[in-house]
């Protein structure tokens, strides 16, 4: 069943690809989102026989991969809670997606193009998640990002498209450098990439050092960070962030299943998967922690002066994407996972509900050109308040209950990295209602500020878009409560049975429950405040926040520029590296290495230049009559020797 | 003796050549006789190679279809020949790109009986060499491959190919010179030139240094291992199309190849000694040759460094002395030289509908030829080493290979993993995406039923190897555990040597 949902999505893209010769578009996008639905449907029978009807783990093995020496890995569907929870998200966001894009991409000139990426897409998310071994992860984990980088660029006769989609690809590789580097890592320590082999050996690896950086190191930090490094580049933590919001260029449903729901998660996913070794290594946790609250707050800081609809909403991913991050460095991955799930539906219909924006206003993403769509675009307008009031952790929303909870669990943890986390998540979940809050303000209400005839011609969009904008609206309402007892109530030992390993046994996560109630609340009176902040400057005193940017122009300069990273990155990395290219292309080739010898070639060249010309008969007789003699030379030389 | 299926191999495609010289006719009526001649020698050949490949024995540990007869039995030099899991894919490498090499050559007008003898040529000269197991032999194979493709080069080749043939030439033939005083002593030293028996003979350190510089020399250039290389750009960019797929496909692959035949198991002390130097080498090759792939503004030219950077992965694989770093180095050779043949055929694609290859003259081509940027696509993936591709199963098998030599190694060896995204990202941006310039912006055809006889079987076995490599390494495996186990045992004999006095 599970071989069914995870194939389902590469058998629809390679039947749409290989077939569109031959069917009419309709049939094409008819067929993608087919596949999907059997995938979501199939992910869902799964996920009930075994989360409710408790069939035991097991692995599916599809086939050998590689075997050299001790480097077996096998394609395998490993089948256990994690996997499960991440298939169901998955295959479900995706085919929801599916659905929607029917209604936004219709009129694009290659939509079966686009369909057949997307089901690619789904195909390599669901083989990383239910991966038994690194490699298989990586490659689903190459794979995503391979569709990233064709579906951000998929309109790729604008400039901005390929920039962004060549940034992504090449930051993500970055990223994933240090991952091979870490799978190579674990292999050199534990004789095999088989997650089962790991983790039985982790708690024996504890010891054991490697030498780098002129220390020895234990070797399962060492491999912790390699591996982090790598989810940092695909979930698009500092300072390997860079490419997410541009990523914004590829069309609005992209940004919604790809840079929000599901791929750039697939670090977290990562870092939770492989728990039991990363639970081993404190230091590697404590940066994780570190890295993960740093990105949350950073982000949030720079979602609340952006105008453009969908960038606001990528660095809020961003900023989610930390949470989840902090959650796992603090040791309370279950949390994580909560509210990765919780994050997937919530940010999906954010996404949706801005491309239904943009879709009506005709591709119009300035939110300061919008204001009062209201009444336009009624459906939109519902659904992104339950967006928003869960992004927000708004009671009973979904967003509540994961993101307390991790920053709960990052009080309990006590240490240093733990509080630098909680105080800055907790900073930054006022930041993210103020922003949110904001961003629907300025988009739906107050006066329009368009183009008059753009407002004029704003229209709801096709059912076929409300209708999953409706279902993620459900979700975001209810997957928080539905899901909480599960996921990281009392039950969550047996819930996640061995498929997340805690430290301490997971005494963070007891201890959730128990954090004194003023910390417990203060995210969410930040919340409200942020709320309310944001409803003073841009509700009733709409001239102040103009005002403020000019009383404070650089913090405003620095916000508004994301804290100057891409300046710093190009000059530091971007212009530097074309600089050494053309420096090693005319100087070091041209002139150094090719300088000897071509005062020699020179000479030469004269004069074999004439001896072509002579070879005025067959050339071919002339090279045979050339290895005929090179024969009796060398024959001659050996018997006169 | 055995049915001589290695020798028709080589041969053949030596009639055929004459066969071309043979036939009667007008110059129309010769070149359409060359041109199926060619074709069709060339298509037995690799049905005999796939032959090989069926009757190959994976868990034997020995050479097969082993040949022997006289040639100077005097000297102890005979006509000896055999494949084992090292050789074996690279013959049926050359025996499936030489078709490929001839069906691009289709429309070529001038004076084709030439060109397409020279193939021929060229096929015998590679799978000789790659077939021969005696030195001597082997020696002549390699020396003799420069004729072919010198010719080719410098009678077909573009605006400078005479500077680029003569570079070629004298490049490679110096450094050959220098193979030729080590064969001697070596055959002095052994009293043979029994490839095997070479192998097993022990030759004192301090010598065997003098040697792996001398074959260094000769295979580096071959293999185009940084600074060495420069010849490279020059050559691949004049020769003609089919030319540059025959030496970036195959005969870069001749230095890899010597490496592991020659250096490492008859000079294991030299080849553990100079390791670090192969890996600066090699790490040099990645970095510095992805730069300039970077800088470049032909098409053709920047698959040509991309190509001379990957060899640097295969270099570094080669002296990790690990099971798993040379069969990461031989898979990636194979895989390497289907993705090198196939990047250029797409090439040939543009060329052969009258495009410039200034990559600020293309543009928007996805648009217009759709087949053409999947296959275009699916190739940039396979070079870059994504997983699903053959290209990837090669590059973490070097990088195992590597970390257990150095974390350091496997980390710069790794960052060709970003570079040649960067440069490939490029190329296919200008080439496929933007909007349409020049003379892209013109109605143009899709690729066309040739072009899918080229392409489409490079995309199925990229792909297939990608998710089914063990049928290469079930073939490397035994020849790879063996060379690194008698390597391991060298060493480990010359340390008792030296630590008794």
């Amino acid at each position: 069943m599970l071989a069914i949902a995870v194939l389902a999505p590469l058998a629809g893209a390679l039947l749409v690809g290989l077939l569109r010769p031959f069917v009419t578009r309709g049939m094409a996008v008819g067929l993608s989102v087919a596949s999907l639905i059997i995938s979501a449907l199939a992910a869902i029978v799964t996920d009930y026989r075994h989360l409710v009807l408790q069939v035991p783990d097991h692995l599916v093995v599809l086939g050998p991969w590689i075997s050299v020496a001790q480097f077996t890995p096998h394609w395998t569907l490993r089948v256990d809670t994690l996997s499960l929870v991440m298939v169901g998200m998955v295959s479900v966001v995706s085919a929801i997606i599916h659905v929607y894009s029917v209604g936004y991409m219709a009129g694009d000139r290659t939509e079966p193009r686009f369909f057949a990426y997307i089901s690619l897409f789904t195909f390599a998310m669901l083989m990383l998640v239910t991966a038994n071994n690194l490699l298989q992860l990586f490659f689903g984990w190459e794979g995503v990002g391979l569709m990233s980088y064709l579906l951000i660029g998929y309109w790729y006769d604008r400039a901005s498209a390929n920039e962004a989609a060549i940034k992504a690809f090449i930051v993500n590789r970055v990223g994933d450098l240090f991952f091979a580097v870490g799978i190579a890592l674990t292999y050199l320590q534990f004789h095999s990439v088989d997650y089962s082999v790991i983790f039985n050996g982790a708690t024996q690896a504890v010891s054991a050092r490697y030498h780098v950086f002129g220390a020895d190191l234990p070797v399962l930090e060492v491999i912790s960070i390699l591996l982090f490094v790598g989810a940092m580049g695909k979930s698009a933590q500092l300072f390997l962030h860079t490419w997410l919001p541009d990523a914004m260029e590829g069309p609005t449903p992209i940004s919604a299943l790809i840079h929000a729901a599901t791929m750039v998660t697939a670090g977290v996913f990562m870092t939770v998967r492989m728990s039991p070794l990363i639970a081993q290594a404190p230091v590697a946790m404590d940066v994780i922690a570190v890295i993960g609250g740093a990105t949350a707050f950073f982000a949030a800081t720079i979602g609340c002066v952006q105008n453009d609809i969908k960038r606001i909403i990528a660095y809020s991913t961003c900023s989610q994407l930390g949470y989840m991050f902090l959650a796992v460095g603090v040791g309370a991955a279950p949390a994580a996972i909560f509210h990765l799930v919780n994050h997937a539906f919530f940010k999906a219909l954010l996404f949706l509900a801005a491309g239904s924006v943009i879709h009506a206003l005709a591709e119009e993403q300035d939110i300061r050109r919008m204001g009062g769509l209201w009444r336009k675009l009624p459906v939109t307008y519902v659904t992104m308040w339950a967006g928003a009031l869960a992004l927000a952790a708004i009671p009973p929303f979904s967003g509540f209950y994961s993101k307390d909870a991790i920053l709960a669990a990052a009080f309990a943890d006590h240490s240093a990295s733990a509080m630098f986390g909680w105080l800055l998540g907790t900073l930054a979940a006022g930041l993210t209602a103020f922003y949110i809050v904001r961003l629907l303000l300025m988009v739906f209400h107050g006066t329009p500020r368009g183009p008059r005839e753009a407002i004029a011609h704003a229209h709801e969009s096709p059912l076929v878009m409300l209708g999953p904008l409706i279902v993620l609206a459900v979700g975001a309402l209810a997957s928080g409560f539905l899901l909480a007892p599960s996921f990281i109530g009392g039950r969550f030992g047996a819930f996640w049975s061995s498929s997340i390993a805690l430290p301490a046994h997971g005494a963070v996560m007891q201890a959730l429950h128990l954090v004194p109630v003023w910390a417990e609340r203060m995210p969410l009176l930040l919340a409200i405040a942020g709320i309310g902040v944001a409803y003073w400057l841009y509700e009733l005193a709409p001239g102040l926040p103009a005002r403020l940017a000019r009383a404070l122009p650089g913090l405003y300069a620095f916000l508004l520029n994301k804290w100057y990273f891409d300046e710093l990155y190009d000059a530091v990395f971007v212009r530097p590296a074309w600089r050494l290219a053309r420096f090693i292309w005319r100087v070091g080739d041209e002139e150094v290495i090719d300088g000897i010898p071509d005062g020699i070639a020179r000479l030469t060249s004269d004069a074999s230049g004439q001896a072509v010309k002579l070879q005025s008969g067959s050339i071919a007789v002339y090279g045979f009559v050339m290895l005929i003699g090179l024969t009796v030379l060398i024959t001659l030389f050996l018997l006169v020797r | 003796m055995n049915f001589p299926l290695l020798s028709l191999m080589i041969w053949l495609p030596l009639v055929g050549a004459g066969l071309m010289f043979v036939t009667q006719g007008n110059e129309i009526v010769a070149a359409r006789n060359a041109r199926w001649i060619a074709l069709w020698t060339s298509l037995i050949v690799m049905i005999l190679a796939i032959v090989m490949l069926l009757g190959f024995n994976p868990a034997a540990h020995d050479f097969q279809f082993t040949e022997t007869a006289h040639w100077i039995p005097q000297f102890h030099v005979a006509y000896r020949l055999g494949v084992d899991g090292i050789s074996l894919f690279f013959v049926a490498l050359s025996a499936l790109l030489t078709p490929i090499a001839v069906l691009a050559s289709w429309r070529e007008t001038r004076r084709v009986r030439d060109y397409m003898a020279a193939f021929l040529l060229l096929e015998t000269m590679t799978i000789g060499m790659f077939c021969s197991l005696d030195f001597l032999m082997f020696y002549m194979f390699f020396e003799g491959v420069l004729i072919p493709m010198y010719v080719i080069i410098g009678v077909w080749g573009g605006e400078r190919r005479v500077y680029a043939a003569i570079k070629f030439f004298v490049y490679t033939l110096a450094g050959s010179l220098l193979m030729l005083l080590a064969l001697v002593w070596m055959w002095h030293n052994a009293g043979t030139t029994n490839m095997i028996v070479l192998m097993h003979t022990p030759i004192p350190p301090h010598i065997q240094d003098w040697l792996f510089l001398a074959f260094l020399a000769s295979f580096g250039v071959k293999a185009a291992v940084w600074p060495l290389h420069t010849w490279l750009p020059d050559a691949y960019g004049e020769a003609p199309l089919p030319g540059t797929i025959m030496l970036a496909a195959v005969l870069s692959k001749m230095g890899a190849y010597g490496f592991l035949r020659f250096s490492l198991p008859m000079l294991p002390q030299a080849s553990a000694y100079f390791a670090p130097l192969m890996f600066v080498l090699g790490i040099m090759a990645v970095i510095y040759i992805s730069f300039a792939a970077l800088a470049q503004t032909d098409m053709k030219r920047m698959i040509a460094y991309s190509s001379v950077a990957h060899m640097g992965l295969i270099v570094v694989g080669i002296f990790t002395f690990t099971v798993e770093g040379i069969e990461g180095a031989l898979f990636q050779m194979v895989s390497h030289g289907l993705v090198i043949a196939a990047l250029f055929l797409c090439v040939g694609v543009l060329l052969a509908r009258g495009h410039s290859l200034r990559l600020d003259q293309l543009g928007g081509l996805a648009a217009r030829m759709p087949v053409y940027a999947a296959f275009l696509m699916l190739f940039v993936m396979a070079n870059v080493g994504l997983p699903g591709t053959s290209g990837f199963v090669g590059e973490i098998l070097v990088m195992i290979g590597a970390i257990q030599v150095n974390f350091w190694v496997a980390l710069l060896t790794g960052t060709g993993m970003i570079l040649s995204v960067a440069y490939m990202l490029v190329l296919t941006r200008r080439v496929l995406f933007d909007h349409a310039r020049g003379i892209a912006s013109a109605l143009i055809d899709d690729i066309s039923g040739r072009e899918w006889a080229m392409l489409a079987p490079l995309a199925i076995l990229v792909i297939v190897l990608g998710f089914i490599p063990n049928g290469l390494t079930f073939a490397f495996n035994n020849a790879v555990k063996d060379l690194v186990h008698a390597h391991m045992s060298a060493l480990g004999q010359a340390h008792l040597a030296m630590a008794k006095p």
